[in-house]
């Protein structure tokens, strides 16, 4: 039963994990760039929730649309402001402003919401559920923690797959110049891939935040890393690997703090991940599509 | 007035001069091609006219519209569609959704009705729609490629190098289609190293060398030329 407790735990860290990484890897896909302010905007989402419920006495469905809106709103500014203009730079230039931004985001949520914890009041209200004669409890928050990142799976899986913006976005990943040539155009396509990826962000903040009610600036930066982590393991650019990889690491994170050491878990996942490239370096799901010349 | 019209055109990589005052015409239904050797700047050529590439100076103008400085995406809405040197079709993407990536700019309708043109006339790639274009062949490559540029219905296909990489008895193929579509009416600016091929399918033809256009003329004399065949076709 324990067993099964902490299955269900890691899965719905996983989640998180992966809803968080599948931003990554769209975004990856699409800019080739790794966007390391990813995980601050999972912050800022969860901040704004906060604020709409706690301040100004509103719902959770209002919490979290509003911090939805701002995050795409933001994912696309910063697209726009830090990213655009280096379209033609180094990979390099772009991952130091990435880190930049994501700097620029914790001090911005500092001056504003100071550095003391705000306590989060969950979004989730639905009642716990109870199995096996109440052995086996499933809170509300990681039911709807698993459920969101099912329907968000399926989304975006129709999503990219049938329809025109979604072939576009795929299109535009493989080749920039071809689809050019295809009348698509490559900027706004970004532009949506990254309010996608944001808005997704601030799903995963709010439910990050409804599991673990501890608030602060730095909030977003470690759960942003396992998922970028999450996204690599799953294999970088793939939406399936993303949340593969996800579920993945947050199942072995939980099972390496039930059962090795709370302390060693980290340690242990980023292990797990060494071991995987080791053995496959695109990552569990990677593609290496063989193409005949 | 012609179609296409680009008046010297001067094109820059970094302070590489690339293309020094290319001037060319390309009339209705015509089939012009450019050739010439390996980094003679004709890819560079139909990248510029295709928006890829900006030019420094010089005019492009295409049914009597400027069109140079206008973005790559919005080039196709005028009419030009470009067949991409190397194919470069969407690997991952099965025949069908690369053909739909061609006819982006249309209605669902259009690409409907465009799709079963182009099936007709590349009974292949129907054969073949629901496979992941990086397993086609070369050849089936090919065909795909020109498929899917001629999904946006253009008045004016732009081939670069179809002929490239592929076994003899698939580039006879190749020009045959080419010839096919210049009979039913599309005009086709074509630019190849088989000078052999090209000239012997085309109307017009341009010899460009080192970045200028040094011999212009009737295909069919050009092809008879000693200065090309001794330069372009082995003597």
């Amino acid at each position: 039963m324990n067993l099964l407790a902490n299955l269900i735990n890691g899965l719905s860290l996983g989640a998180v994990y992966a809803i968080i990484a599948l931003g990554y890897t769209m975004v990856y896909g699409i800019a080739k760039m790794l966007n390391f302010a990813h995980g601050d905007v999972i912050m800022v989402g969860g901040y704004v929730c906060f604020c709409t419920m706690s301040y100004l006495h509103m719902p959770a469905p209002a919490g979290v649309l509003f911090a939805v809106i701002v995050c795409t709103v933001l994912g696309i500014v910063i697209e726009k402001l830090a990213y655009k203009p280096l379209r033609q730079a180094t990979s390099l230039a772009v991952l130091i402003t990435a880190i930049g931004v994501s700097y620029f985001l914790q001090n911005a949520a500092l001056l504003i919401w100071k550095s003391d914890p705000k306590v989060f009041t969950s979004v989730v209200n639905i009642p716990a559920i109870r199995l096996f004669d109440g052995q086996l409890v499933i809170s509300g928050v990681t039911v709807a923690t698993i459920a969101s990142s099912v329907i968000i799976m399926i989304a975006l899986t129709i999503f990219t797959g049938k329809t025109k913006v979604g072939k576009a976005m795929r299109a535009v990943s493989e080749d920039k110049g071809a689809a050019q040539l295809m009348g698509i155009n490559v900027n706004s396509t970004i532009s949506v891939t990254f309010a996608i990826g944001s808005g997704l962000a601030a799903i995963a903040g709010v439910l990050l935040c409804s599991a673990y009610p501890t608030l602060m600036p730095t909030t977003g930066s470690m759960p942003g890393i396992k998922a970028f982590t999450a996204a690599v393991f799953g294999g970088i650019g793939s939406i399936p690997g993303a949340m593969l990889g996800g579920l993945l690491l947050g199942v072995i994170e939980i099972f390496a703090k039930a059962y090795i050491s709370t302390q060693l878990s980290d340690a242990i996942v980023f292990a797990v991940l060494i071991i995987v490239l080791l053995i496959k370096p695109t990552g569990l799901l990677g593609k290496a599509i063989h193409e005949k010349v | 007035m012609s179609l296409l019209s680009v008046e010297d055109l001067h094109v820059y990589y970094g302070s590489i001069h690339a293309i020094k005052g290319v001037s060319f015409e390309v009339n209705e239904n015509e089939i012009v091609t450019l050739i010439g050797a390996n980094g003679a700047g004709k890819s560079t050529t139909l990248n510029t006219v295709a928006g890829l590439l900006k030019p420094r100076t010089g005019t492009v103008t295409f049914q009597g519209q400027n069109i140079v400085g206008v973005p790559a995406h919005k080039i196709l809405s005028h009419g030009l569609a470009m067949c991409p040197e190397g194919r470069r079709v969407f690997t991952q993407l099965t025949v069908e959704e690369n053909l739909e990536m061609g006819g982006y700019t249309r209605t669902n309708d259009e690409v409907q009705e465009t799709l079963q043109v182009v099936y007709e006339r590349f009974p292949r790639l129907k054969e073949r729609y629901k496979q992941v274009a990086g397993t086609l062949s070369g050849g089936e490559q090919q065909m795909l490629a020109m498929g899917r540029a001629l999904m946006s219905r253009p008045k004016l296909l732009m081939l670069d190098e179809p002929s490239m990489g592929l076994a003899p008895i698939l580039v006879d193929q190749i020009f045959e289609i080419i010839k096919t579509l210049h009979e039913a009416g599309t005009t086709i600016l074509l630019v190849e190293q088989n000078a052999q091929m090209a000239l012997s399918v085309a109307d017009r033809a341009y010899v460009l060398e080192t970045g200028k256009i040094s011999m212009t003329g009737n295909a069919r004399e050009l092809l008879a030329d000693e200065r090309v065949r001794k330069a372009y076709l082995g003597g």
